[in-house]
C-alpha cells in the first residue's frame, strides 16, 4: 500500500491502480491548494513585517545621534553639500570682487586705484590659493562640528528649552513631554467619564432598540476626521472657552485636551460598550433574581467584573491622545513652555514631530531629534497596546472563565 | 422591604447616564450644524470644480478633491487586497492557538494604534529615503525622482495605515459565513482553497465592502501621514504621475486655518473646504455603519 501512495504520488505507474483508488489518491495533493496556502500565509505574515519595518525606519534615523557608525551616511550627504559650498564661495568671492573695488573706489578715489590695480593682478590667484584650503578647513571641519553638535545634543535633551533653530540649538524635551501630559490628562479627564457612562447606559439601561440606534450614532464620532475636529476647535471652541473663562492665550492646552477628548471618546465608548456587554448573561440574572435593582447591579456586578476591559479601553484612549497630531497642531498654540497652568500653550511631542518635519535639512541633528522623538512615541504607543493587550485581557478571560 | 430613597438612586443613575449620552450626541450635532451653516454658502458648483485663485483667497478646491480621490484610490487597491487576503489566513486557515497567527493579530493592533505621525515618518524615512533614494540612484543615476515626497508615497503609507480597519471588517463578515455552507462544499469534493474561492469570499463581499468603505473614510480625513509624505501646499495643476505631488482637503483645511496670510477673509472657504470633507467622511461611514448592521444581523441569526 505504502508503494502504491508513493507511486501515486509521483505519477508513476498511476494507471495500474484501480480507477477509484488513483482519482483518490490524486485529489490528496493539490498544488493550487497548497500554494494558495503558502501565499496566503506569507501575505499575512506582511504586517508582522510592517511593524518590525517601522520599528527599524523610524530607529534608523535617529542613529547617527549615537552612532559613529550611524554617520557615513550623513557624511556623505554633508560633503555633498559641503561640496556645493565649496562652488559657492568663489561665485559669492567674484560678487565681493565686483562690489568692493567700487565701494573703496568710492573712498579713496586719487591714489589707491593703481595700486588696488597692482594688487588685483596678484590677489585672485592668491585668493583662488587661498580659498581652496579655507574650502579644505570647512570641509573637514564640517563633520567634525556634526559630531560635536550631536554630542551637545544628547545633553541637552533633558534640558528645560527646546529652541531647535537657534545659532546654539537646544533640544530640551522636557516641555514637550509636559505640555503632551497635560493635554493627555485634560483629555482623559474629560473623555474618560463620559464614555464610560454613556457605554453603561447603552450596554444596561437603553432599551433594545434605543441601543441600536445609539451606538452607531455615537460610532459616528470616530468617523469624523481629526483635522476636521482641530478645525472646530480652532474656529468655535477657542472662542467660546475664551469668552467663558477669560483666559489671556486664544489657543492652549485646555482647548487642545477637550478637542481630544472628542477623539478619544469614541475608542473609550465602543471597548467599554463591548467589555460590559461581554460579561456572562448569568451575572445580571443572578443579581436581579436576587433582588437587587437594574442601577445597583450595573453599578455593583457588572462594572467590577468588567473592570480590566474598562482599564483597556482607558489606555487605549490615552494612547490615541497621546499621539494626535493634526488636533494638536491646531488647537494648543505650540509654544514649549513649563508650566502647570491648563490654559497656557503647550506644544505636544507629536505636534512637534508634524511642525517641524518639512523645515529641517535631511540628516540634521534636528532631523534625527525628531525621529528620535517618533521612536519614544512608537514605543509608547507599542507598550500602551501590549498592556492592555496581554495584561488586562487576560485578566478579562481569567475572571470570566473562573481560572 | 425596599429602603427608602433606592428608586430615588435608581433613577438619578439612569439620568446621568442618559445624559452623558445626549452630551456626546449634542456634541456630535453641534459639530456637524457649525460646519454645515458655516460653509453652506459658499458650497456650490463653481467651488467644487475651480481651481484656487488669487493665492488661495478665492476660487475652488478642486485640485483638493482629485489629489484625494487619486490618493484613496491609490491606497484603496494597495491595502484592500492585502487586508483581505490576511483576514482569510487569520479566519479560514489558523488556529486559535498557533503563536504564528496570535503575533498577527497582535501586528495588526499595534498597527491600529500607532499614532498616524508614526507612519508619516516611515513613509519619509523608509519609502523616500531608503527605497526611493536607491531607485533613484540605480536608474535615475543619483537624480531626485523618486526620492522625494509624492503621490505613491503618500498612498502607500496612507494604505498601511489603513491595513488593520480592512482586516477587521474582512474578518469579522467572513466568520458570518454559515459553517454548514462550508461543509457542504467540502463533502462535495471541494478542496479547501475551491472552498475559500467560491464560497467564503462571495458571501463575505459585503465585509470587503465595508472595510473598503471604512479604509477610504479614514484615508480620505487622514493629514498627518501624508504631511511629509507627499502633500503640497498648492499646485497650479492636478497631478498626472505617480511621482508628483498632490493636494488633499485635509491638509488643504490645516493650511488655510493655520498658515494662510489671511485666515479671517478666507475663513468662508475653510467652512466649506471642511463641509467637503466631513460630508465625503460621514456618508461613508454611515454607509459602512448600515452595512455593518445588516452583518451583524446576519450573524445573529
Amino acid at each position: 500500500m505504502h508503494l502504491r501512495i508513493k507511486q501515486a504520488m509521483t505519477g508513476e505507474g498511476i494507471d495500474r491502480l484501480q480507477p477509484e483508488t488513483s482519482s483518490l489518491l490524486k485529489k490528496r495533493f493539490r498544488l493550487s491548494d497548497v500554494l494558495a496556502e503558502y501565499v496566503i500565509k506569507s501575505v499575512a505574515f506582511l504586517s508582522i513585517t510592517f511593524v518590525a519595518l517601522i520599528f527599524i525606519f523610524v530607529f534608523r534615523e535617529t542613529l547617527p545621534l549615537f552612532h559613529r557608525s550611524g554617520q557615513p551616511v550623513v557624511k556623505e550627504q554633508e560633503s555633498q553639500t559641503a561640496g556645493n559650498e565649496s562652488l559657492k564661495p568663489e561665485s559669492y568671492g567674484s560678487g565681493d570682487e565686483d562690489l568692493k573695488p567700487e565701494t573703496y573706489g568710492a573712498e579713496s578715489e586719487s591714489l589707491k586705484p593703481e595700486t588696488y590695480g597692482a594688487e588685483e593682478v596678484l590677489q585672485p590667484e592668491t585668493y583662488g590659493s587661498v580659498e581652496t584650503p579655507d574650502n579644505m578647513a570647512i570641509y573637514n571641519e564640517e563633520p567634525v562640528t556634526l559630531n560635536e553638535s550631536n554630542r551637545s545634543a544628547i545633553s541637552t535633551l533633558l534640558s528645560k528649552d527646546w529652541q531647535p533653530v537657534s545659532d546654539n540649538p537646544r533640544f530640551g524635551l522636557l516641555p514637550l513631554f509636559l505640555g503632551t501630559f497635560k493635554v493627555t490628562i485634560i483629555a482623559i479627564c474629560f473623555a474618560a467619564p463620559l464614555a464610560i457612562l454613556a457605554a453603561i447606559y447603552t450596554a444596561i439601561f437603553a432599551p433594545p432598540k434605543l441601543r441600536e440606534v445609539i451606538k452607531p450614532a455615537i460610532e459616528l464620532l470616530a468617523g469624523f476626521p481629526s483635522v476636521v475636529i482641530g478645525f472646530f476647535a480652532l474656529m468655535v471652541l477657542a472662542s467660546f472657552f475664551q469668552d467663558v473663562f477669560g483666559y489671556s492665550s486664544r489657543l492652549n492646552g485646555f482647548v487642545g485636551g477637550i478637542a481630544m477628548a472628542l477623539a478619544a471618546i469614541p475608542v473609550i465608548y465602543t471597548l467599554t460598550e463591548d467589555a460590559l456587554s461581554s460579561v456572562p448573561a448569568t451575572y445580571m440574572e443572578a443579581s436581579l433574581g436576587l433582588g437587587a435593582s437594574l442601577r445597583q447591579t450595573a453599578f455593583q456586578v457588572l462594572l467590577p467584573a468588567a473592570t480590566p476591559g474598562i482599564f483597556a479601553a482607558v489606555i487605549l484612549g490615552i494612547g490615541r491622545v497621546f499621539g494626535e497630531t493634526m488636533i494638536a497642531l491646531m488647537a494648543t498654540g505650540n509654544a514649549a513652555l513649563i508650566s502647570i497652568n491648563p490654559f497656557d500653550s503647550v506644544r505636544t511631542l507629536s505636534a512637534t514631530i508634524g511642525a517641524e518635519m518639512n523645515e529641517v535639512v535631511f540628516g540634521d541633528t534636528h532631523y534625527s531629534v525628531l525621529f528620535l522623538i517618533g521612536s519614544l512615541l512608537f514605543i509608547f504607543t507599542f507598550t500602551l497596546n501590549a498592556l492592555a493587550e496581554f495584561y488586562f485581557r487576560n485578566r478579562v478571560i481569567r475572571r470570566f472563565q473562573g481560572k | 422591604m425596599k429602603r427608602p430613597g433606592r428608586n430615588t438612586w435608581d433613577k438619578i443613575a439612569t439620568a446621568v447616564t442618559a445624559t452623558s449620552v445626549l452630551l456626546i450626541l449634542f456634541i456630535i450635532t453641534s459639530v456637524l450644524v457649525i460646519t454645515i451653516s458655516g460653509g453652506w454658502n459658499t458650497l456650490s458648483w463653481e467651488f467644487l470644480t475651480q481651481f484656487p485663485k488669487e493665492g488661495m483667497t478665492k476660487g475652488g478646491i478642486f485640485p483638493a478633491i482629485v489629489g484625494t480621490a487619486l490618493m484613496t484610490l491609490i491606497m484603496t487597491l494597495a491595502a484592500v487586497p492585502l487586508g483581505a487576503i490576511t483576514a482569510v489566513y487569520l479566519a479560514e486557515y489558523a488556529s486559535e492557538h498557533s503563536v504564528f497567527a496570535k503575533t498577527i493579530r497582535f501586528a495588526v493592533k499595534t498597527l491600529a494604534v500607532v499614532p498616524s505621525i508614526i507612519f508619516g515618518l516611515f513613509g519619509l524615512g523608509f519609502f523616500i529615503k531608503f527605497i526611493g533614494y536607491h531607485i533613484d540612484s540605480a536608474f535615475y543615476g543619483g537624480q531626485s525622482h523618486w526620492g522625494q515626497p509624492n503621490l505613491l508615497w503618500a498612498s502607500l503609507t496612507m494604505a498601511l495605515l489603513t491595513l488593520p480597519i480592512v482586516i477587521v471588517s474582512v474578518e469579522e463578515s467572513i466568520r458570518t459565513v454559515p459553517r454548514e455552507m462550508r461543509e457542504a462544499s467540502l463533502a462535495l469534493g471541494a478542496t479547501k482553497w475551491q472552498t475559500i474561492k467560491k464560497v467564503v469570499i462571495p458571501g463575505s463581499l459585503s465585509g470587503i465592502l465595508t472595510g473598503t468603505i471604512l479604509a477610504i473614510s479614514r484615508g480620505a480625513g487622514e493629514v498627518a501621514p501624508i504631511l511629509f509624505t507627499g502633500a503640497a501646499y498648492y499646485l497650479a495643476d492636478i497631478p498626472h504621475k505617480m511621482s508628483e505631488q498632490f493636494m488633499s482637503l485635509g491638509y488643504h483645511i490645516y493650511i488655510m486655518s493655520t498658515q494662510s496670510t489671511n485666515v479671517d477673509e478666507t475663513l468662508p472657504i475653510q467652512f466649506a473646504t471642511t463641509l467637503v470633507l466631513l460630508l465625503l467622511t460621514f456618508s461613508l461611514s454611515l454607509i459602512a455603519v448600515f452595512l455593518r448592521y445588516r452583518i451583524r444581523k446576519k450573524a445573529k441569526r
